[in-house]
């Protein structure tokens, strides 16, 4: 059982590094816990849906044992930018004209209203039922037999969004070690007014930071909807281990939110035999009171 | 080469820090620009980088109006600026710090200054993979240094140079300095050690208040009447 629960972590835990990521850059560049970004993940979810939709028009192919083909793949790129261009229009109307005012908790309390407004806005939409990119059945496969301390099962489905996961983190870690602009994302979340006089347009990073954590997030939403269900609410549901992934990895590290997610995810997952299903989230709330009292930088972050 | 004419400029609307003031940099110059604690001097600094709010005034650099350009424009325009405290970012490493900075000359020109640079100073060419929130506070501003030139400005701006140094390091420093002007890049410094600054430039100007009080060549303000009554709260002649 344990290397089920541990499998199943893994891949929970690599939904939640994906929305971490994009939440670390927006935290550490543009200094404020945007309490919206589990919103992205469902704006995103349900974005696919919509255009899934128009795809499964033109074919309904599939990629061998895989529940979906190039339509899922089409309409997640449509969710990543529509995502994309939901955090720009946020950002113009809410967030930016918030931050000029100087005052942080302003934005914050800003982040919270427009997560309550954007929620309800799918349950409008959309209602509250839970929804499917495929109802099609798919079937686990063995990856260890049950003698090996219960064996390993996992569906086509779970293998691709691990496999795309691992993909996305390394181009993201390559993206920010060695792009411009991706320094350049570093430096600004180091010291925006050093950034300037060195020839940064800061405001054009923090454009790119809500394109990319937002992409990331409407990709986070669309693996959470594949390998779970559509609804309005499960960016909040996500909300908490989100922030707990981006703590215990220390704020503004990338890789530490990618590690953080993978932590939460496997905690949330082992906790549930030894604390039910139904208290599952207090696991990461537990983690992120315990980071904080221990090593409030987290893993990676920067002391002082 | 910079011309700055009766700026007023703070960071609140109706509080201005920098009343008036009026400086003049001329090509191959070194200008400092001296005063007491809370003279405007850093202010006024910061306004010609495009940091701080300007109310009124004006700022031309070889004929441009800077404040038309955003702050990040200056560099390019020929402008560097190396602030008082964090001037290098801490999360990058030395080399990485260069590369940022000339990230709009291509890839192949800034490779070659950034080459230009480590061969101005040999110590941070040593330990170029070094992240330089672990360098010594005369090797960041080494880098800040280097930084601010990799980009060949025509003038570099620089925020109490000295600042947190030992006397031997603010020699390196200010040793390092006459190097880049004997090189052609012009100099203007905002800095608290009136000795050190007052040997190195050719003119300084005295703020008090946020105003120029006394300008003139270094060597003769370095024996004028009223540069310590000026530094004592005075207000000069």
């Amino acid at each position: 059982m344990i290397l089920q629960q541990l499998a199943d972590g893994l891949i929970l835990g690599s939904i939640i590094a994906l929305g971490a990521i994009g939440l670390t850059l927006t935290y550490a560049i543009l200094r404020f816990a945007n309490f919206a970004h589990g919103e992205f993940l469902t704006f995103g979810a349900y974005l696919a849906l919509l255009a899934l939709g128009q795809f499964q028009a033109l074919s309904t192919a599939t990629f061998g044992p895989l529940s979906f083909g190039w339509p899922l793949l089409a309409s997640l790129a449509v969710a990543i930018l529509a995502t994309a261009g939901l955090a720009l229009l946020l950002d113009r109307l809410l967030f930016a004209r918030l931050g000029r005012a100087g005052v942080a908790i302003a934005v914050v309390m800003g982040s919270f209203g427009a997560a309550l407004a954007l929620r309800n806005l799918l349950f409008f939409a959309f209602g509250g039922e839970p929804q499917y990119y495929s109802r099609a059945i798919q079937i686990a496969l063995p990856l260890l037999p049950r003698s090996v301390l219960g064996g390993v099962r996992v569906t086509p489905d779970q293998l691709a969004v691990l496999g795309i996961t691992v993909l996305l983190v390394i181009a993201m870690h390559l993206f920010l070690a060695r792009a411009t602009l991706g320094r350049a994302m570093r430096a600004v979340a180091h010291n925006p007014q050093l950034a300037t006089v060195t020839g940064i347009d800061v405001a054009a990073v923090v454009r790119w930071t809500w394109i990319i954590g937002a992409g990331l997030a409407a990709v986070a939403g669309v693996f959470a909807g594949l390998t779970v269900q559509i609804r309005p609410t499960m960016g909040l549901d996500l909300l908490l281990p989100l922030f707990a992934a981006v703590i215990l990895g220390g704020i503004g590290s990338p890789l530490g939110a990618v590690l953080g997610g993978l932590i939460v995810g496997i905690a949330e997952s082992l906790a549930v035999p030894l604390v039910g299903a139904e208290y599952r989230a207090a696991v990461a709330f537990l983690l992120l009171i315990l980071i904080l009292l221990v090593r409030p930088t987290g893993l990676f972050g920067e002391r002082g | 080469m910079l011309q700055v004419d009766r700026l007023v400029a703070g960071y609140e609307p109706g509080l201005p820090i920098v009343r008036g003031a009026s400086i003049q940099v001329v090509r191959g110059e070194i200008v400092a620009v001296l005063g007491p604690n809370g003279a405007g001097k850093s202010t006024l600094i910061k306004a010609i980088a495009g940091l701080v709010r300007v109310e009124s005034g004006e700022v031309r650099f070889d004929g441009q109006d800077l404040r038309r350009l955003p702050a990040h424009r200056l560099v390019r325009a020929g402008l560097a600026f190396v602030p008082q405290t964090e001037n290098v970012f801490a999360n990058l490493t030395i080399q990485e710090n260069l590369e940022l900075a000339g990230f709009f000359l291509g890839r192949r020109r800034c490779q070659e200054r950034v080459g230009a640079m480590f061969e101005l100073f040999p110590d941070l060419a040593r330990q170029r993979t070094l992240p330089a929130g672990r360098l010594s506070g005369g090797q960041r501003q080494m880098l800040a240094v280097a930084r601010a030139l990799l980009v060949e400005p025509g003038m570099i701006m620089l925020d109490e140079p000295s600042a947190g140094l030992s006397p031997r390091l603010v020699a390196e420093v200010f040793a390092k300095l006459a190097e880049v002007r004997a090189e052609g890049t012009t100099i203007l410094m905002v800095e608290q050690n009136v000795k050190a600054a007052l040997a190195l430039a050719d003119r300084a100007y005295v703020l008090a208040e946020g105003r120029e009080r006394l300008s003139g060549r270094a060597a003769e303000l370095a024996s004028h009447g009223d540069l310590a009554s000026l530094f004592l709260g005075g207000a000069g002649r």
